[in-house]
């Protein structure tokens, strides 16, 4: 089995979007998560509810909110285009923002979780020992919630492997720019006699997969391990 | 000297609290569970906001309410031993020590690792991870920790309360060690008299919020108003004494105090060495006429002073002796007995204390030859 250039293309492309997508998403959702886990502010629940939304909405609602907002005649998407001349309108940098949104809120969670989890006593024993709140979250906090994050990191890039409807939505299906792997599969499908272009990718996807997987368990064994002495 | 007068609500407890601690002295915060120690050294550290009030060191505010002053715990050079030691997990031992130690400049620095590490005995640990490490050597651990940083306070919160009587008695001589070398004032918060007695100069106890007496060990937790408040359910007498000579035939040491003379079994410690003394009152014995022919060895004569009969003592009372040199012991005996020897306020009468029953203290700071040590 070999793959032809077209599908190396579209695995390049996949891992491309989900390495920027989790590279820009990751300070952003560490973010959200401290606020969510640490913080009491009025409007909590909607931001809650706010960042869980892709999980539950169709993904195409997602795609086309996206088209409304950053498209080149979108809310901000015009703006960005006229004063900066930039746009993600049907761009690979489109299929990383869509990718983002889709798979925050699983990685807003884990992360949430893990902090929710560290003994604020330690962070308060730092404290005492001169360090000041900035240098306690880097060096107890961050520390501490490693396998939280590492366990973000997987659920979202795993998603954006598979980011499918609100890419095709938002970014159309470009070769080369926005057809990320599942895309390019649907698009085989859709083609008399791409049936064996399909099988071939649908295997790629479940390598991929699986080495992601594999990758993220022993990582998370050598954190454990770190952590428990 | 450190000054602490706070105010504040946690959970039921309406803390207002001020006492000060003068020198490098050690001070017990004493007082029975809830009784609000621990929000007490929480607001001192910087971890909890009192609502209003002043704590200072040397004249330095950390928390003045009334000067809009509150300085962030990082900035305050208080080290907090917690009754869970709180070492980082991520981190190995020597990473745990130097935390705090590489945080404060050079010119502030008053110990340095080696003579920690000899300190506490924790050559050995270094390479470990906390999570290895025994209760007692998690301990011994953070308290080097704390000390590296070289903080101008020490507050520990009941740092042996989580451990066994063994490993508490392998902590003591260090914690002993380091008010004898290092010139740091500490507040050492514990419910545990034995503690109190063994490594407190001063003692502040507290009740429901309140600091209800400050005063040196003795005094302190003689007074009998006060001995409901420390969980104690029988009033003992604690004595400064003084080593004077041994008996080295029958394996016996005298102690004097200035209110007369102890002997109980061989004391590991030389001669003016001061040791504090626990006469339990229940280990004290009454009688109307001396006795003779009997293995006592400590009997003092005086007469009957307050008779106290506490709710719930299930037939036993509280009787004070006066002594003829004005010492005050009390005993506890049963209500049967107070009846059938006629004890009265003002009754001539004999206490007597087995030697063996009689347990002895380090006497914190009241001198540095201290030779700690129970009775052997």
């Amino acid at each position: 089995m070999s793959l032809t250039a077209e599908e190396w293309v579209a695995i390049e492309l996949s891992l491309r979007v989900a390495f920027w997508s989790v590279l820009v998403s990751l300070p952003l959702g560490i973010f959200f998560a401290w606020l969510l886990a640490r913080r009491d502010f009025p409007g909590k629940s909607l931001l809650n509810g706010l960042i869980h939304l892709p999980l539950v909405l169709p993904p195409v609602v997602v795609g086309y909110f996206l088209l409304v907002l950053l498209g080149r005649n979108g809310l901000v998407g015009a703006w960005l285009y006229d004063t900066l001349g930039l746009t993600v309108a049907f761009k690979w940098q489109g299929a990383a923002i869509a990718s983002a949104v889709m798979g925050f809120p699983l990685m807003v969670r884990a992360i949430r979780l893990s902090l929710e989890a560290v003994d604020r006593g330690l962070e308060a024993a730092a404290r005492t020992l001169g360090a000041g709140a900035a240098r306690v979250f880097a060096t107890i906090t961050l520390p501490l919630i490693a396998p939280g994050l590492l366990t973000g990191v997987v659920l979202a890039f795993a998603r954006s492997l598979g980011e499918f409807g609100a890419t095709i939505t938002f970014v159309s299906n470009i070769p080369g720019e926005t057809r990320t792997l599942p895309i390019a599969l649907y698009t085989h499908t859709q083609i008399p006699g791409g049936d064996l272009a399909a099988m071939r990718l649908a295997i790629v996807a479940v390598v991929l997969a699986m080495v992601a997987l594999i990758a993220s368990e022993l990582l998370a064994r050598r954190i454990a391990a770190r952590l428990e002495g | 000297m450190l000054e602490v007068a706070v105010r504040g609500a946690r959970g039921e407890v309406r803390i207002d609290a001020a006492f000060t601690v003068a020198g490098n002295e050690v001070t017990a915060l004493f007082g029975r569970s809830g009784a609000g120690k621990t929000s007490v050294i929480n607001m001192i550290a910087g971890l909890v906001r009192p609502e209003g009030g002043r704590i200072a060191i040397d004249g330095d505010a950390l928390f003045d309410s009334a000067l809009g002053i509150d300085l962030a715990p990082d900035r305050r050079r208080i080290g907090t031993i917690f009754q869970d030691a709180r070492l980082f997990p991520h981190l190995s031992v020597r990473a745990n020590l130097i935390y705090g130690m590489k945080l404060t400049p050079a010119a502030d620095r008053y110990v340095d690792f080696d003579q920690v590490i000899g300190l506490f005995g924790i050559a050995d640990l270094l390479d470990r991870r906390p999570a290895s490490l025994s209760g007692g050597e998690k301990q011994r651990v953070a308290i080097g920790r704390a000390l590296l940083a070289s903080p101008r306070l020490l507050l520990m919160d009941e740092p042996l309360a989580g451990l066994d009587a063994e490993r508490k008695n392998h902590i003591l001589p260090f914690i002993e060690r380091l008010h004898r070398e290092i010139a740091v004032p500490i507040v050492y918060v514990s419910h545990a008299l034995d503690e109190v007695l063994r490594i407190a100069d001063t003692v502040a106890l507290i009740a429901d919020g309140h600091i209800e007496a400050v005063g040196p060990v003795e005094e302190v937790t003689n007074r009998v108003d006060l001995q409901i408040m420390t969980g104690s359910d029988q009033p003992d007498t604690v004595i400064a004494a003084e080593v004077e000579h041994h008996e080295p035939e029958f394996g016996l040491t005298h102690l004097t105090f200035p209110a007369g003379t102890l002997r109980l079994p061989t004391l590991r410690a030389a001669p003016g060495t001061p040791v504090r003394v626990r006469l339990r009152a229940r280990d004290v014995s009454l009688a109307r006429s001396r006795p003779t022919d009997i293995s006592v060895l400590n009997i003092f004569s005086g007469t009957v002073g307050e008779i106290d009969r506490p709710d719930g003592a299930q037939g036993a009372a509280n009787v004070a002796v006066v002594t003829d040199a004005g010492l005050a012991i009390w005993a506890r005996i049963t209500a049967r007995a107070v009846h059938d020897l006629e004890l009265r306020p003002g009754a001539p009468v004999h206490a007597l204390i087995k030697s063996v029953a009689i347990d002895s203290y380090g006497a914190g700071g009241l001198g540095s030859a201290r030779q700690p040590g129970r009775a052997i």
